[in-house]
């Protein structure tokens, strides 16, 4: 079985944004690239299946250079190659044509992705692949096990779940509880150095969509602080001033 | 060249969500200088179609197939897109949710077309076709310039606050080809909680953390939630120990909501607890430690027990 594991590298989940050049870029200062939270649930399942199944596994960022250390991080954790396509993530399509083009290299089974970025929280990009490669999509993913050529599936939809079945090849969006995070142990990290990384570069594509400038949430005012033995009068408050129940 | 927009169904009815997503395809429609279609897949009662007229669609098309009746983000996305080129629609506006998130990244592959997700005010068409979106979990906001021939717009809840009128809208079936190989996933079982209000739809939430201490003294939050026709929400922590489900966390790994008020009981208000809430109008904080961080983001505050409190905010909320 062949798995293509796709991962972003992202700010670290504490990260307080800022910008810089006029609002027009993320200010990199002091920022921690992670792997995207979802991605990490994603690769950990791979591995797994890697284990009980034998498979292979194949790690795929569309990124810059300064990706590499979250590549070299999955790899760590047992992946066994990986491929970086060299260019800045412009948008969700533009980063699904450079995924569908690798995938068209390789029949993979499964290509799994995490539910959303927390970039841009788009969740869109394995909808996307799947429609370029006329593949089933399907997200987000709470449970996966493998049987044969048939993947059984648990999936969270608004206010509960449901349990699916579906052929291979899949693409999947991953959250928990498909997986714990795995984290690297010191053999990983020793081999993940010697393990191939191919770079590769875009196949071109028409912009859709392109950023004008980012802008930062205004702050919000000052908390009104009531009284523990006032309590009584939120609800009063919620009602007459801030005008919600 | 109409806008067109999903209008999505739960159990039959139209969501809260698509009756915002009509009304602005409907106020983008009037900017653009063409009308709104809303398109409304399944069985659907006459009402149901009539409403979306009430917020602003001049027509609704609906498809009836029983094929459909079964929410089928792929088996939707063929659909919409049938729908746009009848329509020879460049604008398709959709309201976030689980089922909207896989049919517009489908569509979007379908169309080419040009995506911006959690969509947060009407776009600006002076420069172009820009909208404003939410990014980085709701930390900040893009300005995006959407340049495809064709663009779809994926709006945020509470994005806009709706009107409705006395309108009418004509209703035609739409009988588009389906494609058999939208429905190879099988769907086994579903589990759905019936009769609550679904939180990434609810105008009020209320949430508890850690601080309840466990799953036998959710009986306060639901009192309160009740007493306020609130949908009830849990920090990652709490999902985590399985004193709640999974679909009730919120946060950067949860779900993420924007309603009108989010009562935290008990939360500490970690970074990655805020993102998932951030949004929300108004935040009403209850902790029984001053320096809880959650209070710098809160418009409300109470330093107190929950347990004292929850119980007199619900009797106070009952007495409204
Ligand atoms: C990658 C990553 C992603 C994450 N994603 C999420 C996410 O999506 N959502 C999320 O919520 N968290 C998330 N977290 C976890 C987050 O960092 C916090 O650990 C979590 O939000 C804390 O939950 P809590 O506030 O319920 O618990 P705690 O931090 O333990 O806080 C409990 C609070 O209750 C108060 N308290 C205790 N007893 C009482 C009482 N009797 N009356 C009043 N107040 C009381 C305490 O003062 C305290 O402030 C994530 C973490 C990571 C690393
Ligand atoms: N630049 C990228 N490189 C590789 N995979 C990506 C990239 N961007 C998004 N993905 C994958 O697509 C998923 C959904 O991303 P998004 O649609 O941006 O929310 C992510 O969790 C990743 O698995």
């Amino acid at each position: 079985m062949k798995i293509l594991v796709c991962v972003t590298s992202v700010p670290d989940t504490t990260t307080k944004i800022a910008f810089t050049d006029n609002n027009t870029k993320l200010n990199k200062a002091g920022v921690t690239f992670i792997t995207g939270p979802y991605d990490d649930y994603a690769l950990a399942r791979a591995v797994e299946l890697k284990e009980k199944l034998g498979a292979s596994v194949t790690v795929l960022n569309v990124g810059g250079a300064d990706a590499e250390p979250v590549i070299r991080k999955c790899l760590a954790i047992g992946a066994d190659d990986a491929i970086r396509v060299n260019a800045e993530p412009t948008d969700a399509y533009f980063v699904a044509e450079q995924i569908a083009a690798i995938a068209k290299e390789t029949n993979y089974d499964l290509i799994l992705m995490g539910r959303e970025s927390i970039d841009y929280n788009g969740g869109q990009v394995h909808g996307i692949v799947g429609e370029m490669l006329g593949m089933p999509s399907i997200s987000p993913v709470m449970l996966l096990d493998i049987n044969g050529d048939t993947a059984s599936i648990t999936r969270e939809i608004e206010g509960g779940k449901e349990s699916l079945e579906a052929k291979l090849p899949l693409v999947l969006g991953c959250q928990e509880p498909i997986a714990e995070w795995k984290i690297p142990n010191m053999r990983g990290i020793m081999t993940a150095r010697t393990k191939p990384l191919r770079i590769v570069e875009p196949v071109s594509t028409q912009t859709l969509t392109a950023v004008g400038s980012y802008e930062l949430p205004a702050p919000r005012g000052a908390v009104k602080m009531i009284k523990a033995e006032d309590a009584e009068m939120l609800i009063q408050l919620l009602r007459t001033e801030a005008k919600v129940i | 060249m109409s806008v067109l927009i999903f209008a999505e169904l739960d159990e039959g009815k139209l969501k809260k969500s698509s009756q915002e997503a009509i009304f602005y395809g409907a106020k983008v429609a009037g900017m653009l200088g063409t009308s709104a279609t809303a398109i409304v897949l399944g069985a659907a009662d006459d009402s149901e179609l009539a409403l979306a007229g009430r917020f602003g669609a001049a027509k609704v098309l609906h498809a009836t197939d029983t094929k459909l009746n079964e929410p089928n983000g792929m088996a939707y996305a063929t659909v919409v897109a049938a729908a746009a080129q009848q329509e020879g629609t460049k604008v398709i506006v959709l309201a976030k949710s689980s089922l909207a998130d896989a049919m517009t990244a489908r569509l979007a592959g379908k169309l080419k077309a040009g995506l911006a997700a959690n969509v947060i005010e009407l776009p600006d068409l002076s420069t172009g076709f820009r909208v404003k979106s939410s990014i980085y979990t709701g930390k900040a906001f893009a300005y995006n310039d959407l340049k495809a021939d064709i663009k779809i717009l994926a709006i945020k809840k509470n994005t806009i606050v709706t009107e409705e009128t006395e309108a009418s809208a004509t209703i035609e079936n739409f009988t588009p080809t389906l494609n058999d190989a939208d429905f190879v996933v099988n769907v086994k079982s579903t589990e759905k909680a019936t009769g609550d209000i679904l939180l990434p739809e609810a105008d009020l939430v209320v949430s508890a953390g850690r601080g309840l201490k466990g799953p036998e003294n959710w009986g306060i939050v639901e009192d309160l939630a009740n007493a306020l026709h609130a949908a009830t929400a849990c920090s990652k922590p709490v999902s985590d120990l399985d004193w709640r489900p999974h679909h009730e966390h919120v946060g950067q790994t949860g779900i993420k909501v924007s309603p009108n008020l989010y009562i935290a009981a008990g939360i500490s208000g970690a970074i990655q607890h805020l993102a998932g809430v951030n949004s929300s109008k108004v935040i009403v904080v209850i902790n029984k430690d001053p320096d809880a961080p959650f209070f710098k983001s809160a418009d409300y505050g109470i330093v107190g027990d929950v347990f004292d409190v929850l119980p007199r905010l619900t009797k106070a909320a009952q007495a409204l």
